[in-house]
């Protein structure tokens, strides 16, 4: 079974109808990616997932559920949990309370769950008590990370986790990712970072014009000519970013 | 922007809160060499103006918006518990006035959290009814601004209607006034004779917002909601998708704000020999003022921007007439926009 299947989505904001009909699916721990030319609807396909836009067409299916729709607390209590591209962490809490925050649909197991985030971004522990506005780009996004698995997710979806940093910073952050991935949870991740995403996802989609253009194996993304020329600067698929 | 230039920014900020902060205990300090009687007094006046000015920063901190008809709850507080102190609870048997030191009766500390109850409940209903309709509609904050206008001006024409527009009082027993009277040794051989008179009743007052401020500290950092009104505060949209129940969180702070208006008028009543209609409306320019000086949307700053609001309008007294007291706080506020618009606990990128 599919932890998400979208079938035949069509939304937009207002009058402005951006996906005209987008189907994808996710099976369970694993890692996809989505890309496409600038206004191709990616993160509009994002939100709609996430019960932020509520489409005028088509389903989204989480496991066997029809979440078409669903306030976002109930999202969260189901396992799917998001982090947006910017302002994903509250600057004048400290580090700690941003976690708390995560957990607020559900705060039964919140110390514990806490300790497991600072195993895992040890970086986080040393500032707990650091107001979050003072944290670097790199260690925002760890932060937000945390923030967005303290529940115990199903499903991650990362609207370009690597914006706004330096290519090493955008490394780390994909390997953390992996790491996460490693765990058993799903991730799904809006990018222009292809290269550095795909090779660490399964699958990949590429939308344009708000609808499937082509979708399949990283692997075979990443080798195949059309995608090179499009999207990776260049035929070569074996070429380095940048 | 290089590092060194950002190191001298951050250094220069430093120096320049140091040198705010030395500038207003130096104010202060002036003052109460001056006028030692004015600073008590004006402590007090300032607390109730604080009472209300962390209910206006918190409105604005979560809903983005001027809540013009705070000072009318306010009236709206007082009036309600004049109600209930010579309407209500006598009609229960429960009456008197002049309680210890105090003028008030022991009936006040009954009718207060009764105040505080029904004028939650309103605010949470004219929300309800009106704020979160315009809301669903994206209405921005200049609108909000003046609609609380209109729901200010309905809410005095109600109080006008129902009590009429000669000024009241809440039922009081005279008592007599501490006097302290005292003389501090100057290094330069003389002495400052200091000699002040408090009213008994300003000592419950102060110790009152001690509490509710205290209390507002333990909320917003201790409790989950409280924190939670913190991140909706930082960002209502991250909230949202973090599952924080933002409607929630916007009925407790109309809670909090109302409870806080509703003590406030409540006690600037018992302060003061008489009532008015537009007694709360009159305090609006100085909790304006202190929300300015302290820093918009940050409920310490409203805190010591309405002591030293009411500091200044007490001290002022001192050389013009107490007429024109709004205009000093007045005064207060313009200048804080013309040379530090975000106040003194504003951040830069706020």
């Amino acid at each position: 079974m599919n932890i998400l299947t979208v079938d035949n989505i069509v939304a937009g904001y207002g009058e402005t109808e951006i996906l005209h009909g987008v189907s994808m699916r996710i099976e369970p721990g694993e890692a996809v990616t989505i890309f496409g030319p600038n206004g191709c609807g990616k993160s509009t396909l994002m939100k709609t997932i996430f019960g932020l836009l509520t489409p005028k067409q088509g389903s989204v299916m989480f496991e066997d559920a029809d979440i078409t729709g669903m306030p976002t607390d109930r999202l969260i209590h189901m396992g799917m949990s998001y982090v947006p591209q910017t302002g994903n962490i509250f600057p004048s809490l400290t580090i700690e309370e941003n976690l708390e925050m995560g957990a607020f649909v559900d705060d039964s197991d919140v110390r514990s769950r806490i300790s497991e985030m600072y195993a895992m971004f040890p970086d986080l522990q040393r500032g707990r008590r650091q107001r979050a506005g003072s944290l670097s780009g790199g260690q925002r996004q760890m932060l937000a990370f945390g923030r967005a698995l303290m529940l115990r997710p199903k499903l991650l979806l990362l609207d370009e986790p690597s914006a706004g940093l330096s290519p090493i910073m955008s490394q780390l952050i994909f390997d953390r990712l992996s790491d996460i991935q490693q765990t058993g949870v799903a991730i799904l991740i809006v990018e222009h970072n292809i290269r550095t995403a795909l090779a660490m996802s399964d699958r990949g989609y590429v939308l344009a014009d708000g609808e499937n253009q082509l979708d399949g194996s990283a692997s075979g993304l990443l080798d195949n000519p059309d995608i090179g020329r499009l999207y990776l600067g260049g035929g070569r698929p074996d070429a380095p970013d940048e | 922007m290089s590092m060194q230039t950002m190191a001298i920014r951050a250094r220069s900020a430093a120096h320049s809160e140091l040198g705010w902060s030395v500038a207003i205990v130096a104010v202060c300090v002036v003052l109460l060499l001056a006028a030692p009687g004015k600073v008590v007094n004006g402590l007090l006046l300032g607390s109730m103006i604080a009472l209300g000015a962390i209910g206006i920063t918190l409105i604005y901190s979560i809903l983005r918006f001027a809540h013009i008809a705070h000072g009318d709850y306010m009236t709206l507080g007082a009036y309600i518990t004049l109600f209930l102190l010579t309407v209500a609870l006598p009609a229960l048997g429960i009456d008197g006035a002049g309680f210890g030191p105090f003028t008030f009766g022991y009936p006040l500390l009954i009718a207060l959290p009764i105040t505080v109850v029904v004028c939650c409940a309103l605010a949470v209903a004219i929300d309800y009814s009106v704020y979160e309709r315009l809301r669903e509609r994206g209405t921005g904050p200049v609108t909000l601004s003046m609609v609380s206008l209109g729901i200010a001006i309905a809410v005095r024409g109600a109080i006008q209607m129902l009590w009429g527009t000669e000024p009241l009082q809440l039922p009081r027993a005279s008592r007599p006034f501490y006097h302290l009277e005292f003389e501090i040794a100057l290094p330069t051989g003389g002495a400052l004779p200091f000699d002040i008179r408090i009213p008994p009743d300003n000592i419950f007052l102060g110790l009152t917002t001690v509490v509710l401020v205290g209390a507002l500290y333990l909320f917003l950092n201790r409790t989950r909601i409280g924190k939670a009104m913190r991140a909706t505060s930082d960002n209502i949209d991250l909230a949202r998708i973090t599952g924080i129940n933002t409607t929630r969180i916007i009925h407790w702070t109309w809670v909090i704000a109302a409870a806080y208006a509703a003590i406030a008028g409540t006690l600037i009543a018992v302060s003061q020999a008489q009532m008015l209609p537009t007694s709360g409306w009159n305090t609006l320019i100085p909790m304006f003022a202190a929300v300015t000086l302290g820093g918009i949307g940050k409920p310490w700053g409203a805190l010591v921007g309405g002591l030293l609001v009411g500091i200044s309008m007490e001290a002022s007294t001192e050389w013009v007439s107490p007429a024109y007291k709004p205009a000093v706080a007045f005064a207060i506020m313009l200048m804080v926009l013309l040379l530090r618009p975000r106040g003194l606990f504003g951040e830069r990128d706020a």
